[in-house]
């Protein structure tokens, strides 16, 4: 392994090069998040339905293309690409959860994970035979290409994910804690028996989650397309990732997808320049193995005990 | 026993096809491919249909064993049996890495990290140049001369990969009605029921992730012998997830079934050609439909039809033997001093002493809350104590698991009923029979009729070959207490026993009791029903919050004033004044 990537050209291992660790971090970060919103949106179906939908990555590059389709197959400006795309993965996610989770709910996990996963691979194939295996590109939102401070080059794409980003987790963190829906979103996430008995509708509640779960995956693609290339793969890496980044962070805590998510693009970023590019994907795997041996349950999960 | 026939009159017909009738090279090569897939989807079979364990690796198990052939023969020269062997070996010690450090978590994680690894090994066997030749892959793979036959003509080879398949698929079916077979099932009924009747479900997922490794090596192996040229992309997790769709499109609980599964899924494309690239979505659909559909697949569909005939009526059966004469002594059979769990600020057990008696019933009652349920559930293992010892027969048991103290005699049942669902009521009960530390003379026959006397004893002989899932209640009840009596314990803890009974069936359960404790059986229950605990307990432990507020004669804790204040929130005369 190892050894194909210099670090800097001059410096070789030892020296320590501010700038370049600065840009990789600001990279990685980057990377991170859109690992963090992927993440969120399986913790939120988990949280809902005590299931992992493994088809989460697949809602990610279904929004790069509806965000293709509407710009360039249609010929639509930018924003309004970009909300009819989100209405369109609004839709999805409407027969998403009626078409895989819905009809299997009373089922033991296994059937429902089974179910996601072959969604997973009727998306990819059926969007490979849809479109064909060229990746498309999409343009960078933003008209300027970055900033430059010192040697530290901020690209502009990578500055609005992040700023994306920290927008949605906030405005997540007031919807949960201080509006009526929030709190029965959270009710049914803690106990669907009870919340049912207090009159809260859980299937509609249900259905919400994969809506705005849909949703963010969506915005996840949009923001990443322009760095990735849209194509059929691109739901399936991210989507690995960012399950592994929100068991890292402690399976179903919020804080823990996001803080798993940034943890694993930084990680990886770093791996690549410092030790392999060819297995720049393994290393959130060999993270992940790690975790689960020596702290399962994640940073910010806590240990819970079997109950007869 | 006629569709046993069947089945091995077509083994041996597709045999002599296989030898004799001239099918061409591109045909053989298809079949070649659908025996060795097969043997990989088998290994599914154990570990998903059997240990109801998920795995999403078996295409890098299946990668290991193709690529121990491809190097073992071109590039280090051994024979072919050899290479295959370390094929199977290197997957084996892969899966059994893969498991023991994963399989404690399970479910999602247990995913999650099949995936991980397949990822990784797709990456190493691209990468790694050096060692697997890279993506480019390996050629020219030499077929098997085993005993101076050669079997590099395609018939012949096809033939020796079905004598494999077939050999694979007997073991599996065998395998099912085992001690190891049972125990896997009872795993993925029940996990924690299989733990409380002596199945060490660790050890046996992480055998049956073993197992299903090796069976994905050697359908590898064979496959590299097969084609000769094999390359990572064969390996990915897209086929990975082809291996369980063949698994559940056939039914991944029968061997029969899946290698049924894998034979169709590989000889439609042949006849859907015309479909192209919409190949893998539809793949994907069906998945989704099978799921939602077929939950047991084809083979389950077809086994539904048979279960519909009546079961062969049971002979006469041998009364239950209970205990051995060591047992029936008198004596402390149980000794707690000062246990307590505690949830972290919850005390729900806080210091309680208790002394059981060889031969008594003794009962535990409380408010709901006071910490029953905790209690049992340390005694039987299944909750570690905070702090405290547990002595049964003179042995400190505190912080065993529940398959030790299962294997030391103790016994149990839960007050929300946890039978293994999918299996007979006599299979449940056999497991029971099989707990470790109990030898039942006379091999599985002696075993089963064990479990048929014990089914006979609590009344339940006429259900023995129905599904449990299906049965009343009440019965319910009864076949669980079968389950544990059939392990011969020493010490029975039953949770609730009564719970969910009517009139007449809690009649029947005093006398049930009733005839335990004349066969010298110790008892320690929980119930809420003064009138079933009064007709059948010597002695009457009271908990509140954790701790122990009384102990005595039926006659002795009712009139208890703390007692009273429990239950029916009186005042005690200390609190009056």
């Amino acid at each position: 392994m190892g050894g194909r990537h210099e670090p800097s050209a001059t410096g070789g291992w030892m020296a320590f090069d501010l700038a370049l660790n600065l840009q990789l971090l600001f990279t990685g970060t980057g990377i991170g998040a859109i690992y963090a919103l992927v993440a969120l949106g399986t913790v939120m179906i988990y949280r809902a339905t005590n299931v992992v939908n493994f088809a989460q990555g697949e809602f990610a590059m279904v929004g790069a293309y509806c965000m293709v389709i509407t710009t360039h197959g249609l010929g639509w400006p930018y924003g309004l690409g970009i909300l009819a795309s989100l209405a369109m993965m609004a839709l999805f996610g409407v027969v998403f959860n009626l078409g895989v989770y819905y009809p299997l709910r009373h089922r033991s996990f296994l059937p429902v994970i089974i179910s996601t996963i072959g969604a997973s691979i009727l998306l990819t194939n059926g969007m490979l035979a849809g479109y064909g295996p060229e990746p498309q590109t999409l343009p960078s939102a933003l008209g300027f290409d970055g900033i430059e401070i010192g040697e530290v080059f901020l690209d502009s794409q990578y500055m609005l994910i992040i700023g994306v980003t920290i927008l949605l987790v906030v405005a997540q963190y007031f919807f949960f804690e201080h509006t009526l829906i929030g709190k029965k979103l959270q009710a049914t996430s803690q106990d669907k028996e009870m919340a049912s008995l207090l009159g809260i509708p859980v299937s509609r509640m249900i259905m919400l989650t994969f809506i705005y779960s849909a949703v963010l995956g969506g915005i996840a693609g949009i923001l990443v397309a322009p760095i990735l290339f849209v194509s059929v793969g691109m739901g399936s890496q991210i989507a690995l990732k960012a399950f592994a980044a929100s068991i890292i962070g402690g399976f179903g805590d919020v804080t823990g997808a996001i803080v798993g998510g940034l943890m694993l693009g930084i990680i990886e970023t770093f791996g690549a320049a410092y030790i392999s590019v060819p297995y720049k994907d393994a290393f959130a795997f060999l993270v992940l193995f790690a975790f689960l041996l020596v702290r399962p349950y994640g940073i910010f999960g806590e240990k819970v005990s079997q109950k007869a | 026993m006629i569709a046993r026939l069947g089945l091995a009159a077509l083994a041996i017909l597709s045999l002599l096809l296989a030898l004799g009738v001239g099918l061409n090279p591109y045909e053989l090569n298809i079949l070649v491919q659908a025996a060795t897939y097969a043997i990989a989807v088998l290994g599914l079979v154990i570990v998903l249909g059997l240990t109801g364990q998920i795995s999403l690796a078996q295409a890098g198990f299946f990668g290991l064993g193709a690529y121990g052939v491809a190097l073992g023969t071109t590039i280090y020269h051994l024979p072919f049996l050899v290479s295959l062997v370390a094929g199977m070996v290197i997957a084996a010690l892969m899966g059994a890495a893969l498991g023991a450090s994963t399989l404690r978590l399970g479910g999602h994680y247990l995913a999650m990290v099949t995936i991980s690894f397949q990822q990784i090994l797709t990456l190493v066997l691209t990468n790694w140049i050096s060692v697997t030749r890279g993506p480019d892959g390996i050629r020219d793979i030499p077929r098997p001369i085993l005993f101076g036959v050669s079997f590099a003509e395609s018939g012949r080879y096809l033939a020796f990969c079905l004598v494999l398949l077939y050999l694979a698929i007997y073991a599996i079916w065998r395998l099912k009605q085992t001690r190891l077979g049972l125990g896997m099932q009872a795993v993925r009924d029940n996990e924690l029921a299989a733990e409380v009747v002596g199945v060490n479900t660790y050890v046996t997922k992480v055998i049956a992730f073993i197992l299903s490794a090796a069976l994905g090596g050697l359908g590898g192996g064979l496959f590299a012998g097969g084609f000769g040229f094999i390359s990572p992309d064969q390996f990915s997790f897209a086929e990975s997830v082809v291996f369980m769709t063949m698994a559940l499109l056939g039914g991944v609980q029968s061997p029969f079934g899946a290698a049924l599964g894998t034979f169709i899924l590989i000889l439609m494309p042949e006849w859907l050609r015309f479909l192209k690239v919409f190949y893998l979505a539809i793949y994907g659909l069906a998945v989704i439909l099978i799921v939602r559909f077929m939950p047991n697949g084809i083979w389950g569909y077809v086994e539904g039809l048979r279960r519909r005939q009546a079961p062969a009526p049971i002979g006469p059966v041998e009364p239950l033997e209970l205990l051995s004469s060591r047992d029936v002594k008198g004596g402390t059979l149980l000794e707690v001093q000062d246990l307590a769990k505690h949830f972290g600020g919850l005390k729900a057990v806080d210091g309680v002493d208790l002394s059981i008696e060889r031969g008594t019933c003794q009962a535990l009652i409380g408010p709901n809350g006071s910490g029953k349920t905790t209690l049992l559930n340390v005694l039987s293992g299944i909750y570690k104590p905070t702090r405290g010892a547990i002595r049964y027969k003179g042995e400190n048991v505190a912080g065993m698991s529940p398959h030790m103290l299962a294997a030391r005699g103790v016994g149990r049942t839960f007050q929300n009923i946890r039978l293994f669902g999918s299996l007979t009521a006599l299979e449940n009960v056999v497991i029971g029979a099989l707990r470790p530390g109990h030898d039942v003379p006379g091999g599985m026959a002696g075993v089963r009729a064990r479990a048929l006397a014990a089914l006979d004893f609590v009344g339940m002989l006429d259900q023995a070959e129905l599904i449990v899932s299906g049965l009343p209640y009440g019965y319910q009840r009864r076949i669980e207490i079968a389950r544990a009596l059939a392990g011969n314990p020493g010490l029975l803890l039953l949770d609730e026993p009564g719970a969910g009974l009517n009139l007449t069936e809690k009649q029947g359960l005093v006398e049930l009791l009733r005839r335990l404790k004349g066969h010298g059986m110790t008892i320690f229950l929980i119930d809420h029903d003064m009138n079933l605990v009064e007709q059948v307990a010597e002695c009457i432990t009271v908990l509140n919050f954790g701790r122990k507020i009384a102990e005595g004669t039926p006659r002795e804790v009712l009139r208890h004033p703390e007692v009273r204040k429990a239950y029916l929130g009186e005042e005690t005369d200390a609190d009056a004044a």
